[in-house]
């Protein structure tokens, strides 16, 4: 809500500056966005009256005015339709400066002489755009500063009000709280009761009390509907940050910002037999102000006559029933609609108004009656007319609040003691009664217009906030010396996390939500992806069913930017709908690209492969301590390669799955050169062995070689499990430490070379032993395995 | 012994004279061998006068010494000078580069969390992770926000169809901790939030860490010396903290908290939009119907929770001056956090 610091000060004038005062607001919990001018820069604008208006000799639009600043006359060539004889207008003179650069000089318009140039609103800052120029009101005096006439010299302080102070969204409502920060007294204006001139009355039925306690009505005929708003109430509004439309929506609005109470006008002829509030009928529509053509939903509360729906209650009003251009009678609104009957509601419309604003956080029941005659008073002033007495019904008022209050409960929660004296004067300062007390608690009336105060917390809330939260102490909470269990055989993600970069992967946070034909491309069931609602554009729209179009993303980014490798990897949660239940996993998942080495001397700049990848998904694995756990078998995944796809297995469960990207896959984010992923199923690799140490051999060990040719095909793993299994217990280490495949070798072929190491804990190997169990080995390998021993 | 005289200058001659240890070894045969030279004068010494012999013998003896010295000292001076020829072939340019794989490093914001982590868990807090996808219960209800709340307006919420929604703040995890443990608790819980929000200023997932510590005596002087004391040692500076009354439906009395700009240090800069101070999170004493709807007696225990803008942090700490870096990948950005500035 932004409102200007000058009409404040007619309530509340605290001997402190623009920037104290802002200070205190803030640290009051109304947070002031920003403070701004009232008006723009300028100087040397005075008020001048209009003498006489002449055509121009030369030119059609142009009129040779002689205007008087009190002293002298001056000959002024103007451009405006609008400018008469008689008018006072803001006149600035030569040496005038208009905002920071433009300066106002003696000049010549076809031929004639001018000095300085008569004002529009526009021109002043004071109007968004202006069509001719600013006409003063008749009593204003020639001569006089302008920006003193309007007293500009004003400050629009912008406050940021959490939902809970629905109370301060007026002038009223902030003079209350500067008053209670600064001790002092608010000054209101006084508001009179209007006498009924006419007896004109409107029947008022409240189908719906339980939404609308409370309904304030008054006729008010024959308004003069030629009268524009009155300069002061523009300037207001403008200061408030409201368009001002005519007088009769101006002074509803002025109320609104003055006192907080959302008012409608109706234009009473368009109403028939009566105003009943009621709940919407199905299907039922209504026109609005700006427009729009609803169709309302049952509940939703409305204001309608005895035929047709008129407004929606505390929301906006509706088109037809309002006041135009030719509006005679008007029909005055000033009600009261519960926060939970208005909350939501204009959302759910697709508006946002002023009136719902305050509605929805709650508007003081007990106003509607002030607010009503405040209007009457400003609207006969300003459009004239006649007023019919008040008409209202009220049925089931909210109930008066009392909330008790334990000193034990302020100490308790702040940390501080507070005496009687403060408690109370804080307490009252901002409007609540007093009811009853003893030595240790107080009772409290709450305020109608306070609806965010309802248990003993909000009492001391209120307390340290005028007290000060700054001003409360600085302690240290207790705290509890007890021991956390902490589970050594366990690879936590910040483990992963170090392995991984110490690998020389990069970390990366990409977004929950990915485009979903990636998703489809990397073979997520449309089944199992969760689509959002609302997403924020089409790329962000499912959630996430793996890491990989994140990562892969990210790799296209950076590839555009010139990147020629790419190590990256990334944990967080992934999302599927299994059978209507939402699955959310923990992963890690990396992405190779480009070379094994970052470009260096004596490097050839070898690609990455999949002996890359999976060299450093085993170094992972290897954190468990029970890497022989974990296998490696040939599958495919519609994300990879087939025939480089290989599934992750620890036990029976798959854990995991590592490849090279698929082509279609490559193709869709158009990069050149393989691409290498794995995802990890953080759970799965987080159960760990603790080390427990094995007795060392003193004797020593004795190492073999063997050169074995099979088929291309043949997986090594089966022969390595093969040997594993024939050589027994004294088989300490094995390594493949060739493949081989060209010359010498058939085509279908490849050589596999295999060192063994062999050691017995308590004694040294003899050669005949080992002899004996290479031989055992190359028979099984020749027998299962169709190979050839390769001398 | 004119013959001794002379061949022992004629050996010590030879052996300076020698370039490498094989020539050496062949001087020692030649002079100090089974049938070198001086050994032959020994020999001969049979052959004197029986009185001559001490004499003569002491003088050969004398020479064979001077010879041996001579051989060890040249055999130093040889191999140290050979070891001198290897040692510069074997040189190398220590101004090349080291051979290595390329440095990875942690994002900023994991970088950012685990600093925060750390630094709570010297006060005892644990970590507690939650679900991403929440239901309005755990995001909205049991926070004390109902439905229709105006509260919700503020939160910009991502729904699914089913009606479960992305969690838009930590405190989520607040619910859980306190549906599942028993009082007294201390926590945060960091991880990803979301909101339906994106420009400039703001990303639609960001990062939260959430606090909470509930106990028997538990005040808001005690909230503010814990955040005041956090943030003096995130920033490591001795940065003034302030706390202005909010607005939080599950915290009364709640605030926002504010520290003294990180980067002109109160003054009023760009970064703290020429205020002096930066909002770097909300607090408060926990509700009472937050503990109830927890099964937490109030009038027993208090408690206050907090919650802190990750990324903000980080940007702060980092000098970060747009937010959708954080979330661009791009690699140049990245490095900057584990390899430095490059060159």
């Amino acid at each position: 809500m932004q409102f200007s610091e000058s009409w404040l000060r007619e309530w509340i004038n605290p001997d402190i500056d623009t920037d104290t005062l802002v200070a205190q607001l803030t640290m009051a919990g109304l947070e002031v966005d920003s403070v701004t001018a009232a008006g723009q820069d300028f100087s040397g604008v005075i008020i001048a009256e209009v003498r006489s208006v002449e055509p121009h000799p030369d030119a059609d639009k142009l009129r040779v005015c002689q205007v008087f600043d009190g002293t002298d006359l001056f000959q002024v060539v103007c451009g405006a339709a609008n400018v008469a004889a008689g008018q006072k207008v803001a006149y600035a003179s030569v040496g005038a400066l208009l905002g920071k650069e433009f300066k106002i000089k003696k000049a010549k318009l076809r031929g004639v002489e001018s000095f300085g140039m008569i004002c529009s609103a526009e021109e002043l800052g004071l109007a968004e755009q202006s069509d001719g120029i600013m006409v003063l009101p008749a009593e204003a005096e020639p001569g006089i500063d302008i920006r003193k006439f309007l007293a500009l010299d004003d400050s629009l302080i912008e406050v940021d009000l959490t939902p809970n102070r629905g109370d301060c969204l007026s002038i009223a409502g902030i003079a209350r709280e500067v008053g209670v920060l600064n001790n002092l007294q608010v000054t209101a204006p006084s508001i009179d009761t209007v006498a009924p001139q006419i007896d004109e009355t409107f029947p008022i039925s409240l189908e719906s009390p339980q939404h609308c306690p409370r309904y304030l009505g008054r006729v008010l005929k024959n308004i003069n509907p030629d009268v524009q708003s009155p300069l002061w109430l523009q300037e207001r509004l403008r200061r408030s940050g409201i368009k001002s439309i005519d007088p009769v929506v101006d002074v509803t609005n002025l109320v609104l910002m003055e006192l907080g109470q959302p008012m409608h006008a109706f234009d009473y002829e368009k109403l028939e037999g009566g105003i009943n509030v009621r709940l919407a009928a199905n299907k039922e529509k209504l026109t609005l102000l700006d427009g729009k053509e609803v169709e309302l939903s049952p509940d939703t509360l409305i204001i309608a006559d005895r035929k047709k729906a008129l407004a929606i209650a505390g929301v906006m009003g509706g088109l037809d029933s309002s006041v135009q251009a030719y509006t005679r009678h008007i029909f005055l609104e000033s009600a009261f609609f519960t926060p939970q009957c208005i909350a939501g509601k204009a959302r759910s419309y697709g508006l946002q108004t002023d009136a719902a604003h305050r509605f929805e956080r709650g508007v003081d029941f007990n106003l509607p009656r002030q607010a009503m005659e405040r209007a009457t008073t400003l609207l006969l002033e300003i459009v004239g007319g006649e007023a019919g007495p008040v008409i209202e019904e009220v049925q089931s008022l909210p109930e008066d609040k009392a909330v008790t209050l334990r000193a034990e409960r302020i100490s308790r929660i702040l940390g501080i003691t507070m005496s009687a004296e403060q408690v109370e004067s804080i307490l009252t300062g901002l409007g609540l009664t007093l009811i009853n007390k003893d030595a240790e608690s107080w009772t409290f009336a709450v305020p109608s217009w306070r609806f965010d105060i309802a248990i003993e917390e909000d009492l001391v809330e209120e307390l340290a906030r005028i007290f000060g939260y700054d001003n409360l102490p600085v302690t240290e909470p207790l705290s509890r010396f007890s021991l956390k269990l902490q589970f050594e055989a366990r690879v936590g993600l910040p483990t992963i996390r170090e392995r991984l970069t110490a690998l020389g992967y990069q970390e990366v946070i990409t977004y929950s939500f990915v485009d979903k034909k990636l998703e489809l491309l990397l073979g997520a069931a449309e089944t199992d992806l969760l689509p959002l609602a609302n997403p924020i554009s089409q790329d962000m729209s499912v959630m996430r069913t793996s890491l990989w179009p994140g990562l892969l993303g990210t790799l296209q980014y950076n590839h555009h930017r010139q990147q020629n490798r790419v190590r990256i990897f990334e944990s967080g949660l992934i999302f599927s709908n299994k059978n209507n239940k939402i699955e959310q996993i923990s992963k890690v998942a990396s992405i190779l690209w480009g070379s094994q080495f970052p470009e260096q001397w004596g490097e050839q700049g070898t690609p990455v492969d999949f002996f890359s990848m999976k060299g450093d998904l085993e170094s992972l694995l290897g954190l468990t301590l029970e890497e022989q756990g974990f296998s490696f078998i040939a599958d495919t995944h519609p994300a990879l390669q087939p025939g480089q796809t290989a599934r992750v297995v620890r036990g029976e469960k798959t854990i995991g799955w590592l490849g090279a990207l698929a082509s279609s896959a490559q193709q869709h984010i158009d990069i050149n050169g393989k691409v290498y992923l794995m995802e990890l199923d953080l759970e799965s690799v987080a159960e760990a062995r603790l080390p427990v140490y094995q007795e060392l051999s003193r004797f020593p060990s004795v190492r073999r070689d063997l050169a074995v040719i099979v088929d291309v095909a043949q997986q090594t793993g089966e022969i390595q499990l093969a040997i594993k299994e024939k050589a027994g217990e004294l088989l300490s280490e094995i390594v493949i430490f060739d493949v081989y495949q060209g010359q010498n070798i058939e085509k279908t072929k490849k050589s596999l070379a295999i060192g063994l190491t062999f050691q017995h804990p308590s004694r040294t190997l003899t050669d005949e032993e080992i002899n004996s169990i290479i031989n055992n080995c190359i028979n099984v390998l020749e027998a299962q395995f169709n190979a050839e021993l390769r001398m | 012994m004119e013959n001794l005289d002379a061949l022992t200058s004629d050996a010590l001659q030879a052996i300076e004279q020698a370039q490498d240890i094989p020539g050496l070894e062949q001087l020692r045969v030649q002079y100090l061998g089974k049938k070198g030279s001086l050994t032959d004068l020994l020999k001969g010494l049979g052959k004197l006068d029986p009185s001559e012999r001490p004499q003569a013998g002491a003088s050969i003896n004398a020479a064979k010494v001077q010879v041996q010295d001579a051989l060890e000292a040249r055999k130093l001076t040889l191999s140290a000078a050979a070891e001198a020829t290897q040692q510069k072939a074997e040189a190398v340019d220590v101004t090349l580069p080291g051979r290595r794989q390329s440095a990875g490093g942690l994002h900023p914001v994991t970088r950012t969390l685990q600093r925060i982590e750390s630094i709570f868990a010297t006060a005892g807090f644990d970590v507690v992770q939650g679900p991403e996808i929440e239901d309005d219960y755990h995001n909205f209800e049991a926070l004390n926000i109902p439905a229709h709340h105006p509260a919700r307006a503020m939160h910009d919420t991502f729904y699914f169809d089913s009606g479960l929604l992305l969690r838009t703040h930590t405190s989520t995890v607040q619910v859980r901790v306190m549906e599942e443990g028993e009082a007294p608790f201390r926590f945060i819980c960091p991880g990803r939030v979301y909101r339906c929000d994106s420009d400039l200023t703001h990303t639609p997932m960001f990062h939260q860490v959430e606090g909470m510590l509930v106990d028997e005596h538990a005040s808001m002087a005690d909230l503010k010396g814990l955040l005041v004391e956090f943030l003096q040692v995130f920033f490591e500076a001795d940065l003034e903290v302030r706390f202005r009354p909010s607005y939080f439906p599950f915290t009364e009395p709640s605030a926002e908290m504010d520290v003294q700009c990180v980067s002109c240090k109160g003054e009023g800069c760009r970064v703290c939009s020429h205020t002096g101070w930066l909002e770097v999170g909300g607090c408060g004493m926990v509700h009472p119907n937050v503990l109830r709807s927890s099964n937490i007696d109030p009038e027993k225990f208090t408690g206050f929770a907090f919650g802190m803008g990750v990324d903000r942090l980080a940007m702060l700490r980092y000098q970060i001056n747009d937010l959708r870096l954080l979330f661009d990948n791009d690699l140049r950005f990245l490095r900057q956090f584990s390899e430095g500035q490059g060159v």
